[in-house]
């Protein structure tokens, strides 16, 4: 553990790296869809600010700060990460980059991936130029990952990828998947899926928007018809993806939870109730005493989020404990955006109302008891995985 | 930087104490306390005192081994899960951190007795039905250089046995800390036969007579030496509830693993595997609150209003969940009085009410945060 002095010596120096470095118009609060950079080789800066703030975000190490420096990190301490945070925090600024790249993908190849790998593919995540997408659900399979039919023949040289992945989160702008892959049929199922990166570019890809009742549409299908899949691209060993599917999960989870504490999405009902002071909704006794109950369960599991993060540092890994901050985090913000749609009431129920679009966020919000495994999915891993409950 | 995890020396205190308690104050002594008729066991309090517990707040050289709130929260959270009954938060937290305050040789001589076990204390604070140290009216009636203090008291923990009170009072200049003996004339104590079997008074003070040495603070400004001991006490109340819910939740998953029903052990039935599963969440959840809470008294105790009374009121909605779910989920047997969970419910509802229910520090976290 770190002394006093050395974090707060880093913590001037972040002070003023921001000070110098974070231009004054990433430091408002709105975020909007293009408000966050999410990178890729298509990627449109919505303004010279949003380019500037990446490029020196990500030649500090700071779009990564946990990585180590040779992948693209600054190779920063969870207390030292923390202080970098609460100093972004300070002055409202918005994060340099988002992504599946550094929140899934990039934790992942830390663990399973080679060297070589992690040289090629990590710099590039955090620098934001390539954007990845995530191939695990399929059609008819919902939260049963693990009954992968996307199949992978082994080619020699490479594998022949066909199937269909379903709910691939933006693959329509990703360069890169990340899939899972049946490559052996004849064994039990967690044990024949392998874990493969492929380029979105290759022949035979081809991806297609899902509209959701939100309008808009994160969601895709993704078709491989005899794609072909060099060998070097496998991140683990043949046969073995499920493990790296699973780890990668957890951090899956713990993003997702982080939606409804305000530890990522700003303070959203406090602001609102502000807002409506003096309006006879913010009067309304049933609506403030459920707005109360819900930042005194958002506060606290955005310190559970901390608590796991803390005890990941000191080498105490919670490991399917996660699946309960998927599960509160996720049940949270759904309270969370029920109730903004109360408070605002009509004003929210146009598509782009004097509010601005409250309901498409009340609306996405819905999926996220499904998404990533569903509250049920959570629950049956909590109650058979740690409190060793039996099995039916 | 303190971090939401245990120091080793907490994860080694709050072992011991667990071993200690297991097998020194089990559900089963609080039992047999109430089927004797008392509230309170010196011997077991001593024993504690032995043991440095009663001194976690209390400085060095006043006989204490200052580990702090957080390791205090660990201690109460352990005699949570066995139900003790003890005076910890009225002496070792709430009045040590009092005298902490106040400092000089009177107060560290009053810590070294805490700590040794020599005197215990009990905080006199409500007078109606509900927490609300601010409406007190109990009045304080200046006469020459002191005062004659005349009113009640109500759900005065451990204000049976106590050998001191700290009462609150309300003086022409406004609101007075005393510290006066238990056995001054004029006060005359009378035991509430409470629900959770632990010991509780009403006490009367008809024309108490109080020195200005009997004051504690500045006169008419309790609060400021008040408020962090309530801080405090609101604190380690909820991590005595966490534990409390651990408690009865381990009772609970023991019974699912075990009973059979259909044929088959009823934890099984995904049912019932998702609610315990859920308030194992709930459980894990506010114990991030009272780790928190516990650190920002040890490092900002001037700053601690919102992270207690996020702590004390999770701690109350997660207790109360914890023992009405363990309840249903032993079906009939939980609703006897020869089975344990009786007693974690009646312990849980006592608690939600002490130093301030629910709603009281909902609303504290609401006004801090801006709803």
């Amino acid at each position: 553990m770190q002394g006093e002095d050395s974090l707060k010596a880093f913590r001037a120096e972040m002070r003023s790296w921001l000070e110098e470095n974070c231009p004054q118009q990433m430091r408002d609060g709105r975020i909007t869809d293009d408000a966050i950079c999410w990178g890729g080789k298509n990627w449109t800066f919505s303004s010279e600010s949003q380019r500037l703030w990446l490029e020196r975000a990500s030649a500090r190490g700071l779009t990564v700060p946990r990585w180590p420096t040779e992948y693209g990190g600054a190779g920063l301490s969870r207390a030292e990460e923390k202080v970098f945070l609460e100093e972004m925090e300070r002055i409202n600024a918005r994060p340099p980059l988002k992504s599946f790249g550094i929140s899934m993908l990039g934790p992942a190849l830390l663990q399973f991936g080679t060297p070589e790998q992690n040289r090629h593919y990590l710099p590039q995540i955090a620098r934001g130029e390539i954007r990845w997408c995530q191939g695990y659900s399929e059609p008819g399979a919902g939260s049963d990952l693990a009954s992968v039919q996307t199949r992978g023949e082994d080619k020699g040289d490479h594998w022949l990828v066909n199937g269909q992945k379903i709910w691939t989160s933006y693959a329509d702008k990703a360069d890169w998947i990340f899939a899972l892959v049946r490559t052996d049929r004849d064994v039990p199922k967690h044990k024949g899926i392998s874990f493969l990166l492929i380029d979105m570019g290759d022949p035979g890809v081809t991806t297609r928007p899902i509209r959701l009742i939100s309008g808009a549409s994160p969601f895709c299908e993704t078709f491989f018809d005899n794609v072909k899949v060099p060998k070097g691209q496998i991140v683990g060993e043949e046969n073995r993806g499920w493990d790296v599917a699973k780890y990668l999960l957890t951090h899956e989870r713990e993003m997702i939870s982080s939606g409804g504490t305000g530890l990522s999405g700003g303070r959203a009902l406090g602001a609102v109730m502000a807002q409506m002071a003096g309006e006879p909704s913010a009067q309304d006794p049933t609506l403030r005493a459920a707005a109360i109950r819900c930042e005194v369960d958002a506060l606290a599991t955005g310190l559970t989020i901390e608590r796991y993060k803390d005890m990941a540092e000191a080498g105490k890994g919670v490991g399917n404990a996660s699946a309960m901050l998927k599960y509160m985090g996720t049940e949270l913000n759904k309270r969370r955006h029920e109730l903004i749609m109360s408070a605002c009431g009509s004003d929210a129920l146009e598509w782009d109302g004097p509010v601005g679009n409250r309901a498409a966020d009340w609306l996405r919000t819905k999926a996220n008891s499904i998404e990533g495994g569903t509250s049920e999915v959570m629950l049956t891993i909590l109650a058979r995985r740690v409190l060793g409950l039996p099995g039916s | 930087m303190s971090t939401l995890v245990k120091t080793e020396d907490e994860a080694m205190l709050a072992d011991s104490a667990r071993g200690f308690l297991d097998d020194a104050a089990p559900v089963r002594a609080l039992r047999d306390l109430r089927d004797s008729g008392r509230a309170y066991d010196p011997a077991l309090w001593k024993r504690i005192c032995d043991m440095g517990w009663a001194g976690v707040l209390i400085p060095e050289e006043a006989g204490g081994v200052d580990m702090g709130h957080a390791a205090a929260g660990m201690l109460a959270h352990e005699m949570g899960r066995t139900l003790a009954s003890t005076p910890f938060l009225s002496s070792a937290v709430i009045a040590v951190t009092i005298l902490r305050r106040i400092g000089g040789e009177r107060a560290k001589s009053a810590m070294a007795a805490i700590a040794s076990g020599e005197l215990t204390y009990a905080l006199a604070i409500d007078e109606a039905h509900k927490f609300a140290p601010e409406a007190t009216t109990m009045s304080a009636e200046r006469q020459g250089n002191g005062f004659r203090l005349s009113g009640d008291k109500c759900f005065v923990v451990d204000g049976g046995f106590a050998d001191r009170l700290l009462v609150l009072a309300r003086t022409e200049s406004g609101l007075t800390l005393f510290e006066l003996p238990s056995d001054r004339t004029g006060i005359t104590r009378t035991a509430q036969d409470m629900i959770d079997s632990r010991d509780a008074a009403r006490i009367a003070f008809e024309d108490v007579e109080a020195t200005g040495d009997d004051v504690l603070g500045q006169v008419g400004d309790a609060m400021t030496i008040l408020k962090p001991a309530l801080e405090a006490g609101q604190a380690a109340l909820a991590a005595e509830m966490s534990g409390l819910a651990a408690g009865a939740f381990d009772m609970t998953l023991g019974y699912l693993k075990e009973r059979k029903q259909f044929g088959q052990p009823i934890g099984s039935f995904q049912a019932l595997q998702h609610r315990a599963a859920h308030l194992w969440c709930e459980i894990e959840v506010t114990a991030s609150a009272i780790l928190n809470a516990g650190r920002v008294l040890d490092g900002n105790p001037d700053e601690a209003t919102l992270a207690v009374s996020l702590a004390k009121a999770r701690a109350t909605s997660t207790a109360q969940l914890a023992v009405m779910e363990g309840v249903q989920m032993h079906g009939g047997i939980g609703m006897t009085d020869e089975y344990d969970m009786g007693f974690y419910m009646k312990r849980a509802r006592v608690s939600a009410e002490w130093l301030g229910d629910y709603g009281y520090h909902a609303e504290q976290v609401a006004a801090l945060r801006g709803i």
